[in-house]
């Protein structure tokens, strides 16, 4: 049975890593992810988990042990933000090419510089092509949901690729809200235990993981890894269907918000989706066919699928949380653009480049993104594509 | 009644109005409320500026986003009034509670303006009077609730007890004191 508590996103998330017991966690503390480790080295001290708990001297490191753990045969897990991340970059880049299915904390906050802890997706957008699943959180519950659904993703025998379960620094891991938990035993039933068939701990199968890859060879492994990640779309989407069975909660690729007659709508990740919500339900109490698509899972990207959902939407802003100094726009938006590419009528679409570095956004920010669509539905002109919002500069605030 | 109440925290670093925040959010959740609680982060130091943040509502509140028009602001530091416009948005309809040994109006030349309630409570004089020392964050946090009535006092007081009880579980010595801050700030927050 689920039950009623209140925590804050890190919290959550430290919650879910005791309940799974995982064999290593590679700790290096970072704002705002520091509370997970901190959370969690209590429970060890506490005997709650009998995890092996490793504390080392940088991020490199703490992937590193990561990827010598997986590739023993152990469940390794870590947490990390922001330069911490990009500390780890080339380790990611092992992790997700030896095919190890490491679960990552990643608490979103901004890259430097200049040198700032607060809330972006700029790091783990800069780890995009690294090869590992990313999936992105609203709040607390989806924090703490994603994360038991993880393992088994990572883990699924035709994807073995590493998974990195984000959410907004500050904005949900520090925020304490209404959350339901699941009990422990639940937890571990639906988690399961981890057994490889090959790990480099075992005589019955000698193995080697990271070696040199000859050029006949290496880029039939990285097609390969390329394929893993197609097939991770139907594994997110078979643990999803598990996970609603299990607990109820219902997950999918992205969530589609009063999609089914929007003439207008935004496309986002995080923790605004919960605040274009709210400005949704006061649009459409004016009468305005406004709707949303959170992104959950960005990668794999579902790219048909979002397609086929904006398909019949006249007016859409993607809204990224990044910039990505492409001088076109941001990450998100060259995705969702692509995706549209194919389809026979496409809908008007601008990118607004939105919240960097923490800079809020209210539900009044929103509005006027979509006022602007409106605009755009008007008078039929797009206007400028590549937009940015919320910065206190004249002469480049469009909206 | 509208359904949601929204409080804005004004402190200075160290002095526990995130804590308070939080324990307001605790008190609220325990009494069946849908509750959100969290600080706005800056360069943490002792002593400077900080805000929080408190939604409460019967429903749950999907907004992720500060504060910019509540109901209630609380200020525990009343040198803060010269320097953050901390009336900024603030119901008129709503109200602001200061810690301070003055009275309201003696401070509301201050508030920039601010026609609505003005509340204050010598929150050093209880808490050295109960604590021993200066921790202001438990009187304002009784304060507020009998301010804002967003949660039944009564009920209030008794779920904190819980709360110290499980919090204080290895100090318990501290309980009655915190109990009793709890308690005079009640009675002693005045205004109008």
């Amino acid at each position: 049975m689920s039950f009623r508590e209140r925590l804050s996103g890190n919290e959550a998330i430290a919650y879910a890593m005791r309940q799974i017991n995982p064999d290593v966690f590679a700790a290096f503390p970072i704002t705002p992810s520091t509370e997970i480790p901190q959370y969690f080295a209590q429970y060890v001290a506490n005997g709650q988990v009998d995890t092996e708990y490793v504390t080392v001297e940088s991020e490199h490191s703490s992937m590193s042990t990561c990827v010598g753990a997986a590739a023993a045969g152990a469940r390794a897990v870590t947490a990390t933000s922001s330069c911490g991340l990009a500390f780890m970059y080339e380790m990611l880049y092992v992790a997700a090419s030896a095919r190890l299915p490491i679960t990552l904390a990643c608490v979103n906050r901004t890259l430097t510089g200049p040198i700032n802890i607060n809330n972006d997706h700029s790091d783990s957008m800069g780890a995009r092509d690294t090869g590992w699943i990313q999936i992105y959180a609203e709040n607390n519950q989806e924090a703490y949901d994603n994360y038991l659904q993880a393992m088994r993703i990572s883990e699924t025998p035709d994807v073995r690729l590493p998974i990195m379960i984000c959410q907004d620094g500050f904005i949900t891991s520090h925020a304490v809200e209404n959350i339901l938990l699941e009990e422990d035993s639940a937890v571990k039933r639906f988690v399961g235990e981890w057994n490889p068939e090959h790990a480099l701990i075992g005589r019955d199968h000698p193995l080697a993981v990271g070696p040199y890859d000859t050029c006949p060879y290496c880029m039939e492994h990285k097609v390969q890894q390329a394929e893993a990640m197609k097939n991770a779309k139907r594994a997110i989407l078979d643990v999803a269907a598990d996970f609603e069975q299990t607990f109820g909660r219902k997950y999918g690729l992205f969530e589609s918000y009063r999609m089914e007659d929007a003439e207008v709508a935004l496309v986002l990740i995080g923790s605004t989706a919960g605040t274009a919500k709210a400005c949704i339900e006061k649009l459409r109490a004016e009468g305005v066919k406004a709707g949303l698509i959170k992104i959950r899972v960005f990668r794999p990207f579902p790219m048909e699928e979002i397609a086929q959902a904006l398909s019949h939407v006249q007016a859409v802003a993607v809204m990224d949380k990044s910039e990505g100094n492409s001088a076109c726009g941001g990450p998100l938006f060259a995705e969702v653009r692509s995706a549209c590419y194919d389809l026979e009528t496409r809908p008007k679409m601008i990118n607004v480049v939105y919240g960097l570095a923490g800079r809020d956004c209210a539900v009044e920010d929103v509005e006027k993104v979509y006022r602007h669509l409106l605009h755009i539905l008007e008078t039929g002109e797009t206007g400028p594509r590549y937009l940015h919002m919320g910065q206190r500069s004249s002469e480049q605030e469009v909206l | 009644m509208k359904s949601m109440t929204e409080i804005r925290w004004h402190g200075r670093g160290g002095q526990g109005a995130k804590t308070a925040c939080l324990l307001l959010a605790d008190a609220a959740f325990a009494s069946g409320k849908y509750v959100q609680g969290f600080p706005e982060y800056g360069p943490e130091r002792m002593g400077a500026p900080i805000t929080a943040y408190n939604r409460i509502s019967d429903v749950p509140c999907t907004v992720h986003s500060n504060i910019y028009e509540p109901d209630f602001v609380v200020v525990v530091d009343e040198s803060l009034l010269s320097s953050v416009d901390v009336t900024a948005g603030l119901n008129p309809e709503g109200a602001i509670v200061i810690n301070s040994p003055r009275d309201g109006e003696a401070l509301r030349p201050l508030l920039r303006g601010y026609t609505g309630r003005v509340y204050t409570i010598d929150a050093r004089r209880i808490s050295e009077e109960h604590l021993g020392g200066y921790f202001p964050n438990t009187p304002m946090l009784s304060a507020i609730v009998q301010v804002s009535r967003v949660l039944d006092p009564g009920r209030f007081i008794a779920d904190m007890e819980a709360s110290f009880r499980h919090k204080f579980a290895t100090k318990p010595q501290v309980i009655q004191g915190n109990m009793n801050c709890l308690i005079q700030s009640m009675k002693e927050v005045h205004g109008a």
